[in-house]
């Protein structure tokens, strides 16, 4: 335990850690410590048990079978459904549509709300924090329709200042879309307050949830936005499904996304007709096992409380960023007032990626890089940062172990 | 930890501290530039050939401590070779760090360069350390080239 930064108790994250069997393993003969979750997360065994159960007992296509495998496979996919219209507080099951992750959610709203709509001369508003999925599809889109991107500044924490953000509001703004929380530098951005400036100027809101969900409460009704997307593999789920959250009224008139069986009604060859929401949106066979893992994984976080989450990861964050200010050379950017528990640092001289590999052999788990965030590399001016995030089950343990695996670099290499 | 020292030995350490031939060549006549975009290695190679032969060579750039390691090394065993041989170190290295050509032998053909073979061992690392070679063929073959990626 480091002498300098405040001691915490790291029982929470001790006793949620031993439901995930992969924190279990060792990596290059030292015990894995995980600190890698912006990437993804790791599964606790509830998890895996429902995407073992749904293959070994009730695997069968889903919606369209009169036998009984099929009606339960349906009833697994669509109770996974109603768990994540819960988990969001949104008020209707069709407002929820299953998509494969944040990435695909954003280019379905780009296209499919965005294309008939948008105008050459409209705008888009994005900030300077934004993950690559949440800028090149509006950058798409604006190619697509002559619609004109504007980025919302950084200031020198790496928050973006609303004064900034609501002066590039005006009658021209079309869509705005937010990051709930900077993947890049742990940044929460006031998505509430930035809605209600959006709504004001006539501008709908989407919210990029993927670095959030997992960490802390999310309410979709008291944000007040107009979609919200997230993935189910950074909230302790499977990979390949997530979701789309829109708002009623809007998947109403909007146009399908993709075409094939499911999201119809009737087909003839004189026309096709449209299924109602949300299937209207989700052509072809679904990823099932991998919206009932979703679903196993919302209902095991609620049990864990995300309240109770989001507090031990503010203390872990509190622990972890005494431990790398102990330390002269490091420099955390992403120093915002409200921020998740993320650190992403340069280390002296030395680059990200040696770091990763010097932590690696000793099992820790940081990733190194641009984080799919090169404006705000940019922003900095580095090639790259270090960049250790954090879920529940890390321990006041694993923190150290990077601490002194810092300590280690900066002797071989600083 | 034996594998990190394997990797990061003193020689490495030292070239990435202390790169040699580092800079522009003024009265280059062959250059290439060479990036990673995706790890942020970037240099540009220069070269001066003369009756097809290195009579000088520098880099510059900035990146991993094994991009520039491996640049300087590189830059170290090719001053004075002819174009030929320079391009048969180039294959020779390139075979080694990406695993093809196996054996003591292989390796031994490399003298001072064989420091960086322990690259092999961390696959997503072999790009840092070729990119400086890849960057030097491309000044030896297609001067005027784009930039060239090891990505």
């Amino acid at each position: 335990m480091s002498p300098n930064a405040p001691s915490f108790d790291d029982s929470f994250g001790r006793r949620w850690r031993s439901e995930f069997p992969l924190l279990a393993r060792t990596v290059r003969g030292y015990p894995l410590a995980y600190l890698d979750n912006g990437a993804t997360t790791q599964k606790p065994l509830a998890v895996l048990e429902a995407l073992d159960g749904y293959y070994r007992l009730h695997n069968a296509n889903v919606h369209r079978g009169v036998h009984s495998l099929s009606e339960e496979a349906t009833a697994a996919y669509e109770g996974a459904r109603d768990t994540v219209r819960d988990f969001l507080n949104a008020a209707h099951r069709r407002e929820i549509v299953f998509v494969r992750g944040t990435t695909e959610a954003i280019n379905l709203v780009a296209q499919s709300y965005g294309r008939d709509r948008l105008k050459a001369g409209d705008e888009i508003l994005i900030t300077g924090l934004e993950h690559h999925s949440n800028i090149v599809p509006w950058q798409m889109l604006c190619a697509q329709t002559g619609a004109v991107l504007k980025v919302a500044p950084l200031d020198e924490v790496g928050a973006v200042p609303l004064e900034g953000f609501e002066a590039l509001l005006g009658e021209r703004t079309r869509i705005v879309a937010v990051s709930h929380v900077s993947n890049a530098l742990g940044t929460v951005n006031p998505v509430a307050e930035m809605g209600r400036l959006a709504h004001q100027h006539g501008a709908i809101i989407l919210v990029d949830g993927a670095q959030a969900v997992g960490h802390s409460p999310v309410d979709v009704r008291a944000l007040d936005c107009d979609f919200y997307a997230f993935s189910g593999h950074k909230v302790f789920g499977p990979t390949g499904i997530g979701v789309l959250y829109g708002r009623g009224d809007l998947l109403e008139v909007m146009p399908p996304w993709q075409g094939g069986g499911d999201m119809i009604r009737t087909v003839s060859f004189n026309g096709s007709t449209w299924n109602e929401l949300p299937y209207k949106f989700e052509a072809g066979t679904p990823d099932i096992a991998g919206a009932i893992g979703l679903g196993a994984a919302l209902a095991f976080v609620e049990r864990v409380g995300r309240t109770e989450i989001a507090r031990y990861e503010t203390q872990l964050l509190a622990y972890g960023a005494g431990l790398l200010d102990a330390l002269p050379q490091v420099r955390v950017l992403g120093r915002a007032p409200q921020r998740a528990a993320i650190l992403s640092f340069v280390l002296g001289r030395i680059h990200a990626h040696d770091l990763g590999t010097i932590l690696d052999m000793e099992g820790i788990a940081i990733r190194a890089g641009h984080h799919c965030a090169m404006p705000v590399m940019d922003f900095y001016g580095v090639p790259a940062t270090a960049r250790a995030s954090l879920a529940f089950y890390n321990t006041a343990e694993d923190l150290d172990r990077l601490a002194h695996g810092l300590g280690k670099a900066m002797e071989m290499l600083g | 930890m034996s594998d990190l020292r394997e990797l990061y030995q003193d020689l490495i350490v030292d070239h990435n501290r202390k790169p040699r031939n580092y800079g522009v060549l003024a009265g280059a006549n062959r250059r290439a530039d060479g990036h990673n975009p995706l790890c942020g290695d970037r240099l540009t190679v220069y070269l001066l050939v003369e009756n097809e032969r290195i009579s000088d060579v520098r880099f510059e750039g900035s990146g991993c401590a094994i991009s520039v390691a491996s640049a300087s090394l590189m830059t170290q065993s090719v001053i004075g070779k002819s174009l030929a041989e320079a391009t048969q170190i180039f294959e020779r290295f390139h075979g080694v760090v990406t695993g093809q050509s196996t054996g003591p032998d292989a390796i031994e053909g490399l003298g001072k360069l064989a420091v960086l073979v322990g690259v092999r061992e961390f696959p997503s690392r072999v790009k840092c350390a070729t990119l400086a070679w890849h960057t030097l063929h491309i000044a030896m073959t297609q001067p005027g080239a784009q930039p060239v990626s090891t990505e």
